[in-house]
């Protein structure tokens, strides 16, 4: 009997529904989880793998000696690299394009880089308008290396222990 | 009496519910399922094909990229493989490490799962507390490995680096500032360790509150329980693995039945059911990430107290560090060797099999003794599931397709390959 009767009072009682909305209402009043992006964002650290670019050397020469092993270790084939002798003798590259739709942003062709040129960056977002703006080409990736250097720098120095 | 036909109906693949790409061609009788076809191949990508044609390592990427909701999961079987054709002994650290990513990764699986499946099913709350803790989970996955999903973390022999000591913080802004920011940041003072430790201690209460969402539900109960019933012997003739199979009340799981890496040495617990409908399996995935959520914990112990190497030091198949390539010659040749060549392994083949959170997560190795595969095979646990759809579907009503698509932990990406 008493069994019966807990039943109906759990029937028409709505109990486990009226505990749902407990917890419902329990957040309805708390403070919100949520950031509001893209003025607020959510934390980054600083192994992100997001926008590439290309690195020079304190004295502004480029890092990258065209020694191709990005382009060989890439498993999306992303990374065209053309190299040729400078007229002071160094081995620069005279084409370095990254095709960003073909980038599975792995992270493997910085961890390949022996001169640290080419890096993932924290950056995110960016958008491309027009057909062909996905291919990053060496001026666009210095240039935005230049742009970021100093975070770059940053986080490779709170990594360089553990790589 | 005009006779009356079976109704066809093309569910997918553009449909909220069908998990991805699914399409379903289903006969009906009235509203009810009489047969139910299900046409794949649309996330088709060729990873297994690609992976002929790539190094070793240049595939785990890919991996990730089967079931894109247990990235982790993934790649681990295949490196397993690899180190299994190789001989390679991994650190216990990085095993470690592993398997406590791996448990992450069924948390997050079934999270999604979770909050997918509620919302198929009509409850929205759900779906938003999930993904909350999944945001935690995220960023784990990012702070270890620099991407919130395709980590590509795990390395023959390893894995690529150690636990940061550091969190990334909130920034002050507007609207988080002084005590309010201090509060976001709270967990994140602390190293990686502390913050998923912080994690599993909250993590229960979590789980608490989508039982209580749920599990006694009379809408809830209404939709699962009784619902496309397998029976344990016909699960087993099915080739149903992972929670599918346990929900039917068989205690098969890879972790405990041939153990590796460190489960042997972790105390968990298998969840079964007992009649094998969506009701129970339900209650297997919750009482999962309870036993995931242990794991953890028990990792991070492990961890806290045992700093070590987290790769194998075998500069033929991992990379020196990086300190080691600038300065001396011979760690440069194996850096340029490996990242150009990749490394060989010998001739002959492996079977590597995972627990992964939908089932057993096999990869299938051929060498012929080049540095790729001469053939790579991915046993995907959704496959043989979703082959059941029309034997588990036959006689319910249409709106229960969508629980059973659901059940099923359906995903396209391994499922297609």
């Amino acid at each position: 009997m008493i069994g019966f009767i807990k039943h109906q009072v759990k029937t028409f009682g709505l109990i486990e529904l009226f505990k749902g909305l407990a917890v419902t209402g329990k957040y309805f009043f708390k403070k919100k989880i949520t950031v509001r992006y893209p003025e607020e964002k959510t934390p980054l650290s600083p192994r992100f793998r997001g926008h590439h670019a290309l690195r020079r050397y304190a004295n502004g020469e480029e890092r990258c000696i065209a020694c191709k092993l990005c382009e060989a270790v890439c498993p999306a084939n992303a990374i065209t690299i053309e190299a040729e002798e400078r007229e002071d003798g160094s081995r620069r590259t005279t084409r370095y394009d990254i095709d960003m739709f073909k980038c599975i942003y792995c992270g493997f062709c910085e961890e390949a880089c022996p001169v640290d040129a080419v890096v993932e960056t924290r950056v995110f977002e960016y958008e491309f308008h027009q057909r062909g703006e996905n291919i990053m080409t060496k001026d666009k990736l210095l240039a935005f290396g230049d742009k970021h250097e100093a975070q770059i720098a940053a986080d490779r120095a709170a990594d360089a222990k553990y790589r | 009496m005009p006779e009356i036909r079976n109704y066809t109906l093309n569910f997918g693949p553009q449909h909220p519910s069908a998990h991805g790409v699914l399409r379903l061609v289903l006969e009906l009788d009235g509203e009810t399922v009489v047969r139910s076809d299900p046409h794949i191949g649309l996330l088709h990508r060729g990873t297994e094909k690609l992976a002929e044609y790539k190094p070793y390592n240049q595939s785990i990427g890919y991996m990730d990229r089967l079931d894109y909701v247990s990235m982790m999961s993934n790649e681990h079987a295949y490196v397993m493989a690899i180190e299994k054709m190789l001989g390679l002994e991994v650190p216990e650290r990085a095993q470690y490490i592993r398997v406590m990513f791996d448990e992450i990764t069924r948390i997050l699986n079934h999270l999604m799962w979770l909050g997918a499946h509620a919302l198929d099913i009509g409850a929205m709350t759900v779906f938003l507390y999930a993904f909350r803790e999944r945001e935690d989970l995220m960023d784990c996955y990012e702070a270890v490995s620099g991407a919130r999903m395709h980590a590509t973390y795990y390395r023959p022999g390893g894995v690529y680096r150690d636990l940061p000591d550091t969190m990334a913080k909130y920034q002050s802004s507007k609207w988080h500032q002084g005590r309010d920011l201090d509060k976001l940041n709270e967990t994140r003072e602390g190293s990686l360790l502390d913050f998923i430790e912080a994690f599993t201690q909250r993590f229960p209460g979590y789980v608490d509150e989508y039982e209580t969402l749920l599990t006694d539900n009379r809408i809830w109960k209404q939709r699962t329980v009784d619902i496309a019933i397998v029976s344990p012997e016909r699960a087993l003739q099915l080739g149903f693995t992972g929670p599918m199979l346990r929900g039917s009340g068989i205690a098969w799981d890879l972790r405990k039945k041939q153990p590796y890496e460190v489960y042997d040495k972790l105390d968990f617990d298998i969840p079964v059911g007992k009649t094998g409908d969506s009701y129970d399996r339900y209650l297997v995935r919750v009482a999962e990430m309870r036993e995931s959520n242990k794991i953890i914990k028990q990792c991070v112990e492990w961890l806290k107290n045992n700093p070590g190497p987290v790769i194998a030091a075998d500069h033929k198949v991992t990379p020196p560090s990086r300190e080691d390539a600038k300065t001396n010659m011979e760690a440069l040749i194996h850096h340029f060797k490996l990242f150009t060549e990749g490394f060989i392994l010998p001739a002959g083949e492996a079977y590597s099999a995972v627990e992964h959170p939908k089932g057993e997560f096999g990869i299938y190795m051929v060498s012929d003794g080049a540095n790729k595969p001469y053939r790579l095979k991915v046993r995907a646990p959704g496959f043989p599931h979703l082959a059941a759809l029309d034997e588990m579907a036959k006689g319910h009503m249409i709106a229960d397709v969508v629980t059973i698509i659901g059940t099923q932990d359906i995903v396209f990406g391994e499922i297609d390959r």
